[in-house]
């Protein structure tokens, strides 16, 4: 069985025009972190788009197992009567209902990210930002709005390996944080800040109006991927929240106070039921845990690495 | 195509049957089980099929983390059950009213099936007298139930023509509850007595809860797969009818022929005939030659018989998950489909309410509400 990643083939290997035939017919299987995924699409400009943001991605050898096989399809409807839709399946299963075509991009996304959450939940998914430097990891966990991902983008560009900007993914009785670089959604105004805070950040072009307002999405760097085998240890865990004009501020969290706010953060807290308890406890115990505030990236980004760095 | 369907319905049988033999599956094969196995709701019982035979850890990762992962569904639905059950006993304790059956899943769960921690739960189904049955769901709602949103049109045709309630769900929580006063609609062609059944359901020890005397729960099990709902995908159902024939096979010597007398006593000599062929024909539970000769003249006559084997077939066992399923597979899934409707009410109401239901969804365009299935 293949699909390790360790100097195998990866996506950016295939010729553009071979990878398109692939998504458009059988499917192409691409690991992204513990999951295989087998991917196929109908739509051209879709992939295009993940052949430049999951170039450096290992492809899964076709006789192997998956954790899922996605579909997205242009649906055939009556021209001038019906908009085009996009339709995402997994397993043959719609999730949700079709969505507009100009959409393509950020619904396959969306809907990878909801495979994970509804179907992973062996795994304990927390909704955090996970980030690693000097062998460990760092948490940011926090809610839509948050600046999570503007964050996790941020830092990537400043001496931090990227995780994830969506799952903060772990095997019950371990506290090594998983990565899964995928693309980073940004969204409205911080397509800019990430344009202006990293001028070598590859950003794919804007999706307006989607029911999370503007959307454009960041390839992750290819180191990031090419070490998407090697877990790391949970060190950090950061409650960030964005404010207009504030200055740096962080303050430690006693275990008890990170722990309720985890355990309401993780998308399958509940159903994981006591293993869950007992992650999040080993996770607040061996980590340094904080809150964030902040309203400038350059001096959050300076301050995180001071933190991991020591020198705080 | 229709090699694939037939590559999926052999991996299930094989990986239901003879769980070790997971370990011979090359991986392509070992995929396509695991994707069907998740369509047909089988996924968490193949996982403790594969932890009891031993053979769970010799699969690769990507396997076991989608087999532990729908563990991890199963459990949380069964707890989520438990509690359901604990928390209406309590509502009710105060003026018990007698006696409260559990049924399907849940009086699995309460009798501690040796399965039945790997079944996927979805709904709390009880059964009570038709005569207490109000009085209940007003206690149940003085202490936080409520009626999931209906139209009044749906909210009637419940309550007129069917034997359960509207489905209610505490206003904190999702599990939903089923009020039965009977196995069937009160329309359909097969009319099995309440009494009988309220009457001979026993105790389950430590709990405020009856569950039906076996041969009726293995009875209501076929009913409800050949007797009740579409029956499209419903391998589930087979296998909880196997189940529940071999656990009380090995309980009681005496089982088998109380199954056959009480399918004569209740009217449902048609229902157990499909039951008890189909758990053999598709899933090798061995039930004995006698029994088989005693309940012969109970199915239709050959040609129906023979239509509901191939039906029967193509519906449990669920299509290639890549394919579209064969324009066969498909007709035989509408005229089961067709069935199910016609033999749960007469004609006329037929007519009535397959007309209101097409002008509420295509002339009206309200999708009846969609409720989507993870696990």
């Amino acid at each position: 069985m293949t699909g390790a990643g360790h100097g195998g083939q990866v996506v950016s290997d295939l010729p553009a025009e071979t990878f398109a035939a692939r998504l458009a017919g059988p499917g192409l299987g691409i690991r992204m972190g513990p999951f295989h995924t087998r991917v196929q699409v109908g739509v051209p400009a879709v992939q295009a788009a993940l052949y430049r943001f999951y170039g450096a991605h290992p492809v899964v050898a076709d006789d192997d197992v998956f954790s899922f096989h996605v579909k997205l399809a242009p649906t055939r409807g009556l021209p001038l009567v019906h908009r085009p839709r996009v339709r995402f399946s997994v397993d043959g299963r719609r999730p949700h209902e079709d969505m507009p075509l100009a959409q393509a991009l950020p619904v396959f996304e969306w809907g990878l990210n909801l495979v994970v959450a509804l179907r992973c939940y062996g795994f304990l998914m927390l909704h955090a930002g996970v980030l690693e430097r000097n062998g460990q990891a760092m948490l940011l966990p926090a809610a839509p709005g948050d600046g999570k991902s503007t964050l996790c983008a941020g830092l990537a560009f400043r001496g931090w390996r990227l995780f994830s900007d969506e799952f903060g993914l772990l095997r019950p009785g371990s506290t090594d944080m998983l990565p899964v670089p995928r693309p980073v959604a940004l969204k409205n105004g911080s397509v800019e800040i990430i344009r202006a805070f990293a001028p070598a950040a590859d950003i794919g072009p804007l999706t307006r109006n989607t029911r999370k307002g503007d959307v454009a999405h960041l390839k992750p760097p290819a180191d990031a991927v090419q070490r998407q085998h090697a877990p790391a240890p949970a060190a950090l865990v950061v409650f960030p929240r964005w404010e207009a004009g504030a200055a740096v501020e962080l303050e430690d969290l006693s275990p008890a106070e990170a722990f309720m706010r985890l355990a309401v953060n993780a998308f399958n807290y509940e159903l994981l039921g006591e293993a869950a308890f007992d992650t999040v406890r080993r996770l607040v115990e061996g980590a340094r845990c904080f809150s964030l505030r902040y309203g400038d990236l350059e001096a959050a980004a300076e301050h995180l690495g001071a933190l991991a760095d020591g020198e705080l | 195509m229709a090699a694939d369907a037939t590559r999926v319905m052999a991996l299930l049988k094989q990986a239901l049957l003879a769980p070790a033999s997971v370990t011979d599956l090359a991986a392509p094969d070992l995929d396509l089980l695991i994707r069907s196995a998740r369509r047909v709701r089988l996924l968490a019982r193949l996982a403790v099929e594969f932890q009891s035979a031993g053979v769970f850890d010799t699969l690769p990762l990507v396997a076991r983390d989608q087999l532990h992962g729908t563990l991890v569904y199963a459990e949380a639905r069964a707890r989520l059950t438990r509690w359901e059950l604990d928390r209406i006993a309590w509502a009710l304790a105060d003026a018990p009213p007698s006696p409260v059956v559990a049924m399907k899943g849940c009086a699995y769960l309460l009798l501690g099936l040796p399965k039945a921690a790997s079944r996927i739960m979805s709904d709390v189904d009880l059964m009570l007298s038709e005569a207490e049955l109000e009085a209940v769901e007003k206690r149940l709602n003085q202490k936080g139930w409520r009626t999931k949103p209906l139209s009044p049109y749906d909210d009637h045709y419940y309550r007129r023509w069917t034997h359960e309630l509207p489905p209610l769900a505490h206003v904190e929580r999702q599990v939903e509850i089923d009020l039965h006063h009977n196995l069937l609609p009160v329309t359909a062609r097969l009319k099995p007595p309440a009494e009988p059944l309220l009457a001979a359901a026993v105790a389950v020890p430590g709990s405020p809860y009856r569950v039906l005397d076996g041969p009726d729960m293995v009875l209501h099990a076929m009913v409800h797969l050949f007797y009740s709902d579409e029956m499209a995908d419903k391998l589930r159902d087979l296998v909880d009818i196997a189940d529940l024939l071999g656990h009380f096979a090995a309980e009681d010597a005496g089982f088998w022929q109380r199954l056959v007398d009480r399918a004569r006593l209740l009217g449902l000599e048609r229902p157990a005939f499909y039951g008890l062929r189909y758990a053999r024909q598709l899933l090798d539970c061995p039930v004995p030659e006698p029994i088989l000769a005693a309940i012969a003249s109970w199915g239709p006559p050959a040609p129906v018989r023979r239509l509901m084997d191939r039906l029967t077939t193509d519906a449990l066992y669920p299509p290639h998950p890549d394919e579209d399923a064969p324009a066969a597979v498909v007709a035989s899934r509408r005229l089961l489909y067709a069935r199910s409707h016609w033999i749960r009410m007469p004609p006329w109401l037929l007519t009535y309410h397959l007309g209101y239901k097409f002008f509420v969804t295509r002339v009206r365009r309200q999708r009846p509400p969609h409720r989507p299935v993870p696990g």
